[in-house]
């Protein structure tokens, strides 16, 4: 594999500008999150006196600020197909590998410089205490495991599947079952079995768990899962975004 | 420079690029013309490496472009046919990514990026998003961005599409130096006859993925045989043409008639004295115009190749030769 650093700069730069170009698309991205936590959070919490649901659900709608911003950074790669941009990408003597990387990294920042103000957001809302440094670092790099590996994913899909029309076809069948069926909104403890094994398999709830774990301390599958599933998934998410985003076409 | 063997690139059934044997040494500007969907952008693509041959191979300064595409991408520069600059971002963004993408260095990167501003005259609009360009200054951004890091070999499909005629000719004379002083190979695509004209030192002319002739422009249009007359007439006859030498071909479409001159202009006064009264007449010298549609003109040709079978051409001949 050959890095070029200035160039990964270069893709990463862009990515950020894009994001940073539209502050439209900043608001309208962190819209949907707080009304989940505002409206769900609000509803659950007087529903189950003594248990603070607000709380245990804000690393859940951190992880879906994180994981839609994701998602869609790596998807877009369809619509640099669509207007023509990834020609001038793939023409110019760049590795593919770099162009992935970068992207990655680009993906990554936006979506973390999102979750990060999800987080201070809800925290005011919620009333949770600010965590430790120690627990803030760790939350900060599973987010960005948990934000790389989406990204990554997002690209290995969009290298494939080429049409834009997929693209609502994605989100409504990918990115939305991994959200609703993780641990994102219930405790896993106290869910279904069925729903539990599912949600046990989809790798998004130990993200969630991991950050719920460092921000209000209870944990399901323990850290150690978290990070090593995490960690994992992002290995094997990143290989298979250079795989087939080298065999990629115009 | 570049070369070509037998390069086929088959879409399903549809041969875009046909056995495509071609041979372009440094240094040249070869202008690569044909009606639509002949196979100039896929021919780019395959030497571009975006796309891979279905079969045959090429290379492009000396590198194989199936086996070596990451090392074909450091020798070359492309401006596309279709658009391919980033809307988010502004003129001068994608011109400076471009720079990153392609090694150059700091120093460099903002002195050519100022250059080629200059030269598309985009410099007041460079912090503008592009997404509120015109689509000419979108054109321009493109060639803006190809022209700018001076690569061995220039890749232009159809560069100047849509540009008013002025920024065409800054254009047209910014090529021809770029080629000139850094001996730079140039394949370039194009509609517009007079570009090719002035540009090229060799011209393909492609149809169907082939190439159907290869010359220099001049020797292309010396082949044509002559000029064309256009005249406008009812009730043409053929026979009013019977003993002009200078009169090579005749084809009739309605009142219309194409008559190909030797020196139309010297001629002209004979020709017309022959014909007798027409409500208009036309001159249009030899030009690329001519050599593209022999060559490719389908209706063009089909029509000529039934006149000259049909009875009134045959006779025409004879007595011609008769005389
Ligand atoms: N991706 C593709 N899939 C299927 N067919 C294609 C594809 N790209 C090109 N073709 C076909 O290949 C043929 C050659 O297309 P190409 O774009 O090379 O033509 P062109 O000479 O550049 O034409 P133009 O002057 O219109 O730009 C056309 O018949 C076109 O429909
Ligand atoms: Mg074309």
């Amino acid at each position: 594999m050959a890095f070029e650093a200035g160039k990964i700069y270069a893709v990463w730069l862009r990515e950020v500008k894009r994001f940073t170009n539209s502050k439209a698309r900043i608001v309208s991205s962190m819209g949907q999150p707080i009304l989940f936590l505002v409206a769900l959070g609000g509803g659950f919490s007087a529903l189950i006196p003594g248990f603070n649901y607000m709380a245990f659900l804000l690393p859940g709608i951190v992880a879906m600020t994180v994981m839609f911003t994701s998602i869609f950074a790596g998807v877009s790669i369809i619509w640099d197909r669509e207007f023509g941009f990834l020609k001038e990408m793939l023409a110019a003597p760049t590795s593919r590998e770099t162009i992935v990387m970068g992207r990655i990294l680009g993906g990554a920042t936006t979506a973390l410089l999102q979750g990060v103000l999800m987080f201070v957001l809800g925290m005011l809302f919620t009333g949770v205490a600010v965590p430790p440094l120690a627990n803030i670092l760790g939350i900060l790099v599973l987010m960005t495991v948990f934000s790389c590996y989406l990204v990554a994913a997002g690209i290995a899909i969009a290298s494939v599947v080429q049409e834009v029309e997929t693209f609502q076809l994605l989100m409504n069948f990918l990115v939305m079952p991994l959200f609703f069926l993780s641990s994102a909104l219930f405790p896993l403890e106290q869910m279904p079995a069925w729903l539990r094994d599912i949600s046990s398999l989809n790798p998004v709830s130990y993200a969630i768990d991991g950050m719920r774990t460092l921000v209000i301390g209870t944990s399901h599958f323990g850290l150690l899962y978290d990070f090593g599933v995490s960690f994992g998934i992002l290995a094997i998410a990143f290989a298979a975004a250079t795989y087939f985003f080298n065999k990629t076409s115009i | 420079m570049i070369t070509t063997s037998r390069l086929t690139k088959k879409f399903g059934k549809l041969a875009a690029v046909d056995s495509l044997s071609l041979d372009i040494p440094e240094g040249e500007v070869f202008g690569l013309l044909g009606p639509n969907g002949a196979g100039k952008t896929t021919t780019i693509n395959l030497l571009i490496t975006l796309l891979k041959p279905t079969s045959g191979s090429a290379t492009v300064n000396g590198i194989d472009v199936v086996k070596h595409p990451a090392e074909v991408r450091k020798n070359i520069g492309v401006v596309f046919q279709e658009p391919s600059v980033d809307d988010l971002l502004s003129g001068k963004e994608n011109l400076e990514m471009h720079a990153m993408l392609y090694s150059m260095p700091g120093e460099l990167r903002r002195r050519r990026v100022e250059e080629v501003l200059e030269l598309v005259e985009l410099t007041d609009r460079k912090d503008d998003w592009v997404k509120t360009y015109s689509g000419g200054m979108r054109r321009r951004l493109e060639l803006a961005r190809g022209l700018m890091h001076h690569p061995k070999v220039l890749f232009l499909d159809e560069p100047t599409l849509g540009l008013d005629p002025q920024t065409r000719q800054h254009i047209w004379k910014y090529i021809a130096r770029l080629a000139k002083e850094e001996n730079m190979t140039v394949v370039l695509t194009t509609h517009y006859m007079e570009e090719a004209d002035l540009l090229c030192s060799r011209i393909g002319i492609m149809d169907h993925g082939k190439i159907v002739a290869l010359g220099t422009p001049k020797r292309l249009k010396h082949e044509v045989g002559g000029d064309v007359v256009v005249l406008k007439q009812e009730g043409f006859d053929r026979s009013c043409l019977k003993g002009l030498k200078f009169v090579k071909k005749v084809k009739v479409d309605g009142d219309e008639v194409f008559l190909t001159v030797e020196h139309a202009h010297e001629n002209l006064q004979r020709l017309l004295s022959a014909v007798g009264r027409v409500r208009s007449v036309e001159v249009r010298e030899a030009s690329l115009n001519e050599v593209f549609l022999k060559y490719t003109g389908r209706k063009y040709r089909e029509e000529e190749e039934g006149a000259e079978g049909g009875w009134a051409e045959r006779t025409m001949n004879a007595e011609a030769q008769r005389d």
